[in-house]
């Protein structure tokens, strides 16, 4: 059972760590504000989700287990909430998005503001 | 009054649970806290069906379950997106229609939205909601309303 545990612990540690690691890139190879906000969801669900998952199967005793639940509760409640706050603020402030196919033949067409 | 009852018995959980420590004085100190908390709400009167949502509390874990596998879903394609590059992204920004019958349901559709990786919501209006997304395609799959459905079924039970 143990066995088990640490090795389902281990799987979503590693898979949230690479979940982090692509949403890092992300945030480095996307061209806007929006499009990289997204890059930034993965960590943000996903990745963190994950690690804290994985550390809920080594919590050693209820309270600690207690409190990772509701970090994963409380970061579910307020990212989409900043993430929102964000984009709906760069859009007032006038920043227009990148929109329509990146592809290098449509390049012509890409707008950057 | 429900309502208060309720999130009184919540914030109670709440103390015992995050401090451990079960002396007269931490005890009498967590009851002082949520008697303050409970007094301010109600003088506020903020505790209402959007604060302590009974309503929809027991069809929840459903939607969360559901939520998640369309959370790990979209992860997987943002994903791939961000390893193949810019070039294979095509972003959109239009109104999707929500067809939320309470604010509730328009609150609840638009963070499960900015939730879900690679769609961002960005205003929300009577009857539409913007949503900015990575690609086209995650907005027309917002359009066929398979997920505004889900909300309307969690907010309302129908």
């Amino acid at each position: 059972m143990t066995l088990f545990a640490d090795a389902l612990s281990w799987m979503l540690l590693l898979g949230g760590g690479m979940f982090c690691v692509i949403s890092g890139i992300g945030l480095l190879r996307m061209p806007d504000l929006f499009t990289r906000s997204h890059a930034a969801g993965v960590t943000d669900t996903v990745g963190a989700s994950m690690i804290l998952f994985g550390l809920l199967l080594q919590a050693p005793d209820w309270t600690v287990a207690v409190r990772l639940v509701l970090i994963i509760g409380f970061l579910i409640l307020t990212s989409p909430t900043a993430s929102h706050a964000l984009a709906q603020a760069a859009l007032g402030d006038g920043y227009k998005p990148l929109l329509g196919s990146m592809k290098p033949t449509a390049g012509a067409t890409k707008a950057r503001s | 009054m429900r309502y208060l009852v309720s999130l009184g018995l919540l914030l109670i959980t709440f103390w015992l649970v995050l401090s451990g420590h079960y002396t007269v004085l931490l005890t009498s100190l967590g009851a002082a806290s949520v008697a303050l908390v409970l007094w301010i709400a109600s003088r506020m009167s903020v505790a209402d069906h959007e604060m302590v949502p009974l309503r929809i509390t027991h069809r929840m874990p459903l939607y969360a379950l559901w939520l998640t596998k369309e959370v790990f879903r979209s992860a997987a394609q943002v994903s791939i997106r961000v390893l193949r590059g810019p070039q294979s992204l095509n972003p959109g920004l239009r109104p999707v229609r929500h067809g939320q019958t309470s604010s509730m349901g328009e609150t609840i559709l638009a963070n499960s939205i900015t939730l879900t990786p690679g769609t961002l919501s960005v205003r929300v209006d009577a009857e539409h909601i913007d949503v900015h997304s990575v690609d086209e395609a995650f907005i027309d799959e917002l359009e066929t309303g398979r997920f505004a459905a889900r909300v309307r079924q969690l907010d309302t039970g129908a």
